[in-house]
């Protein structure tokens, strides 16, 4: 590789704007007064080798231009994916094809065919995080290895070049340059600067390692983003959902079968005037009272299974723990976390019905039928015995006027019931739904009369396992550790040299400068040492026509 | 305890618009010295200082009153936010000494706060997914992170209003009418509101929402456009008929009050217009022409450099470990989610447009502009429009 060799001796890599050691411009500066500093002038692969396609690639993800115009246009279709709610948000069963054109009219279809429903699933939104990923890590290698490298080996000695194309830049006449010296290292290292002195040069420098902060912000960015993509690597994530009833004990999906729960009870709760702090009553005004919901929980026992899962078996389980899930405290074990996100409240379990004289209205006993388990035939002893012909756990007539279910879930019951009696021993056959009873072989003398229906809650949970989020918070918080390092410090230095019997002085930092003034004002307060002074605004007010006071 | 919780609040409003005026005061004083050392600013600051405390000790009272912190609707929220926005204005003022940021912060934090007052401020109980340490957590944090940002763009306005030129029209000075007039248009919305606030003005309407079902809706404002197949009812008899009757997707209550909040803005501005005879940036120009346009930059990216963090735990970090808690999920592309995110892409634009393009001076301010409309955008129009035609609609 080439090298260009400054006149100080050091051997810099080719493409190096100013010397690592010295900083003498080894490229033409030209007219230009003050010194790009912001990498040290150090030499970029993308700035430096443009041949090939590989250099090209770099040096294209490696521009802030590139990088900044992938942030703008996420930003943009992050934006149009917030115009219509998203696929995920509109009712389950609703066709995204008719919805979105019913709700939103023209839009909403252009929307649905543009693909924009399911905006951040969709390839080129991913495409565009995975770019400003490879975006992130190129720039960021582009420039780190150089600025490293140039950091560690700058020299304390500056060529006057250098000096005087700084930013913060002043010459003093001092009659005791040694005692100037002196007590400028004493305050520089009282401000805790780390000061270094070669030749009676100063270097003072504090805050270096801000320099890192974005590179430690980029690479933690860059591990939320694996984190993320890993999501999509199966087994890495599970996503369950889980109703259970009152009283029953399940299988956790999602747990191979390892896992089950029972759930206890089912409790909702509102707030209610009069029970709760006196200052909620102007709110329960006025949305109502008993309307505003103060709690989902569902107490529940955690089971693990002991032994070998054995198809067909009853599993042997052994007790885990006792838990109220609640909203914003899940259960969480083994990895795996259950959240109460819905619940359906009262859902028919058992109907009771009274083997009844129609005409005398004398019972002869009591039919219990469990919805979800209903036995044949239930003997009332005495000669009376009632037969379950058919159950429709949700009833309705089908397409050719015969009764079926639409599920299995107990919505609306109905049955066909064969009733024995001493005194019709061959039975009577009738059809019983809610409010209606349907005799169809004629009169019957007994009926099927209603008389109790036993309800249950059912809980909605969700099962997650998620073994991303680890990755997801290292990253969050070497981002957070890089963010802080690069915006709450900055690197300040400061050259003090002496240059033909008069002390120069130059100041320079990555942020803040109006930080670095004042501290410079206050290192050379009473010194008789000429504050640098501010060149950019100089040059700025030079150019809007102001008067310069110049120093220099 | 609720009662001197508003007490409290009251006056930190009134304080912070005295100290509006003095920080005025300092500035047509001509015989200040060095900026922030005269007596206006001294006093100013002062009041400042004791009004942020009143507003503190309305909120500790009023947190003791409701048993949790209050920011749990969207009064309490942006009220916070104005107090974080005083909080960050007093910390930045210490650093640099700024005075004339308090003529402008301070007037910004005050339509904040009359802006809440509009909305429902009754102590409302937690609904279950309220309920966390977390939820509190993320969202004072995010406020903070906001309110630092909101100074930059007061910063970015003071540089704008002196830098623009005034003497003829341009896109430049268009624009910077539009940023004026959303800011009168929100005192309009203000104005509006108390004025039939206070006169008890409501109608009632029965309507069909986009589900068929018939329902009644409350206007405290004058009907200008009406809900879909709406009908004043009997005891409503003698109010307004609407002009226009609105689609079902539409809230029309609300797309009511915006409306309002326009015909007002509208009227304030061209008030102020004809009374002053020349744009409104043009008339505030002489309060900040011994602005150091320096300085005002640097505020404008320091105020974005500490934001920044801070916005990135509360609104991002913050935000998604309580969504896993309480939702299940750490990101759901949410809308609110989707603009804080948003806010967060445009920040790191920002930051990276200023320190590879140099985009110092008035590029940088007119994106500190930009940045706070993103998010007031996420604070009023994602709550009350976006969110609005969605089943979840936040708190
Ligand atoms: C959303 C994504 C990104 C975030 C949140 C982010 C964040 C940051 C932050 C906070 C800084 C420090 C800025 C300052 O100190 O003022 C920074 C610097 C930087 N970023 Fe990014 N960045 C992102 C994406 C990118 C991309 C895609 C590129 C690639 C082109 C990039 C290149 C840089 C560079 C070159 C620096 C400056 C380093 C220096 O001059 O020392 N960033 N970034």
């Amino acid at each position: 590789m080439e090298q260009v060799k400054c006149e100080c001796g050091h051997v810099n890599p080719h493409g190096t704007a100013f010397c690592e050691s010295c900083g003498k411009p080894l490229q033409d500066v030209g007219e230009k007064r003050l010194l790009d500093m912001r990498y040290e002038g150090s030499a970029r692969r993308s700035q430096t080798y443009k041949r090939t396609i590989i250099d090209q690639i770099w040096a294209f993800f490696s521009s802030v231009k590139v990088g900044v115009a992938l942030i703008v246009i996420t930003l943009i279709a992050s934006a149009i994916g917030t115009i219509f709610p998203q696929q995920m948000y509109i009712p389950p069963n609703a066709d995204p094809a008719e919805y979105y054109e019913k709700q939103y009219g023209l839009a909403g279809k252009l929307y649905y065919e543009l693909g924009f429903n399911n905006l951040y699933g969709s390839w080129w939104y991913i495409l565009l995080i995975a770019l400003i990923g490879v975006s992130l890590v190129i720039c960021s290698l582009d420039r780190v290895v150089p600025l490293y490298r140039a950091l560690k080996r700058q020299g304390v000695k500056r060529h006057p070049h250098f000096l005087e194309r700084q930013r913060l830049f002043g010459v003093s006449r001092v009659n005791d340059p040694d005692d100037a010296i002196a007590t400028l290292k004493e305050r520089l290292a009282k401000q805790r600067y780390h000061v270094r002195e070669e030749d009676g040069h100063l270097l003072a420098e504090k805050g270096r390692f801000s320099r890192w902060g974005p590179y430690v912000n980029h690479i933690g960015l860059i591990i939320f983003l694996i984190g993320a993509m890993l999501r999509s690597v199966p087994g890495m994530y599970i996503d369950r959902a889980m109703w259970i009833p009152e009283g029953e004990t399940k299988e956790i999906p999602g747990t191979n079968g390892r896992y089950f729960l029972k759930s206890e009870q089912f409790i909702f709760e509102t707030y209610q005037k009069g029970k709760e702090n006196e200052a909620f009553n102007a709110a329960i005004d006025r949305v109502g009272n008993g309307m505003i919901a103060k709690n989902y929980q569902t107490n529940v026992v955690l089971y693990k299974r002991v032994g070998p899962v054995i198809a067909g078996a009853e599993p042997k389980l052994k007790k885990v723990k006792e838990y109220a899930i609640r909203v914003n405290e899940p259960l969480k074990f083994d990895g795996y976390a259950l959240y109460q996100v819905d619940f359906r409240l009262g859902e028919p379990k058992a109907m009771s019905f009274q083997l009844t004289d129609k005409r005398s209205g004398a019972s002869f006993g009591t039919v219990h039928i469990d919805l979800y388990n209903p036995k044949e035939e239930y003997d009332l002893g005495r000669g009376y015995r009632v037969k379950l012909l058919s159950y429709f756990p949700d009833f309705e007539f089908d397409e050719d006027g015969n009764p079926s279910t639409k599920s299995r879930v107990p919505n609306n019951p109905a049955f066909v019931f064969k009733m024995y009696a001493p005194d019709r021993p061959k039975g009577e056959t009738s059809f019983v739904a809610i409010q209606q009873t349907i005799e169809p072989f004629g009169d019957n003398k007994y009926k099927m009369a209603f008389a109790g229906l036993e309800t249950r809650n059912v809980s909605g949970l969700t099962v997650r396992r998620d073994f991303t989020l680890w990755i997801l918070g290292i990253g969050g918080a070497i981002f957070m550790i890089g963010l802080i390092q690069g915006m709450y410090w900055n690197h300040r230095r400061v050259w003090v040299q002496r240059v033909n019997g008069e002390l120069w002085i130059a100041a320079h930092t990555n942020k803040n400068w109006f930080g670095l003034k004042n501290e410079l004002r206050r290192l050379l307060d009473g010194t008789g040492l000429t504050m640098p002074a501010d060149r950019l605004e100089e040059g700025k007010k030079a150019r809007q026509g102001g008067q310069a006071h110049g120093t220099a | 305890m609720v009662q001197l919780s508003s007490t409290l609040l009251y006056t930190a409003f009134i304080l912070y618009l005295i100290g509006t005026f003095f920080f005025g005061g300092s500035i047509r004083d001509r015989r200040k010295e060095r900026e922030g050392k005269d007596r206006w600013s001294q006093l100013g600051i002062a009041v400042t200082i004791i009004g942020f405390l009143a507003q503190l000790g309305y909120f500790i009272t009023r947190w003791i009153a409701a048993g949790h912190a209050p920011v749990s609707n969207l009064f309490e929220f942006t009220t916070f936010f104005g107090m974080m926005l005083v909080a960050a204005f007093i910390i930045i003022y210490f650093i640099y000494r700024l005075s004339v940021l308090g003529l402008f912060a301070l007037p910004v934090a005050l339509l904040i706060i009359a802006y809440a007052s509009m909305f429902p401020r009754e102590i409302s109980p937690l609904i279950p997914a309220l309920q966390s340490d977390w939820l509190h957590i993320h969202v004072t944090t995010a406020a903070a992170g906001e309110a630092i940002l909101a100074i930059s763009f007061v910063a970015g306005l003071i540089y704008l209003i002196r830098v623009v030129d005034q003497s003829k029209p341009s896109k430049r000075t268009l624009w910077l009418e539009v940023v004026m007039f959303c800011l009168i248009t929100t005192l309009g919305f203000v104005v509006v509101s108390t004025a039939f606030g206070l006169s008890g003005y409501e109608a009632k309407f029965t309507w069909v929402d986009k589900n068929k079902q018939k329902d009644e809706m409350i206007y405290e404002l004058p009907a200008l456009v009406g809900p879909h197949e709406g009908k004043l009812t009997k005891d409503s008899a003698d109010r307004m008929e609407p002009f226009l009757e609105m689609p079902a997707i539409i809230n029309a209550k609300k797309l009511n009050t915006v409306l309002w909040s326009l015909m007002a803005g509208t009227v304030l501005y061209i008030a102020l217009r004809l009374l002053l005879r020349k744009r409104i940036a043009a008339a505030l120009q002489p309060w900040v022409k011994n602005v150091n346009l320096d300085l005002a930059d640097e505020i404008s990216y320091r105020a974005v450099a500490i934001g920044f963090p801070v916005f990135t735990l509360g609104a991002l970090i913050f935000a998604m470990i309580w969504a896993q808690i309480a939702w299940t999920r750490f990101w759901g592309w949410d809308p609110k989610e989707v603009w804080a995110l948003i806010t967060w892409l445009f920040y790191a634009a920002f930051l990276h447009l200023r320190l590879s393009k140099g985009w110092h001076g008035e590029k940088s301010a007119w994106l500190a502009v930009i940045g706070f409309a993103i998010i007031m955008f996420n604070l009023v129009a994602v709550n009350l429009v976006i969110a609005g035609l969605h089943s979840y609609a936040g708190t």
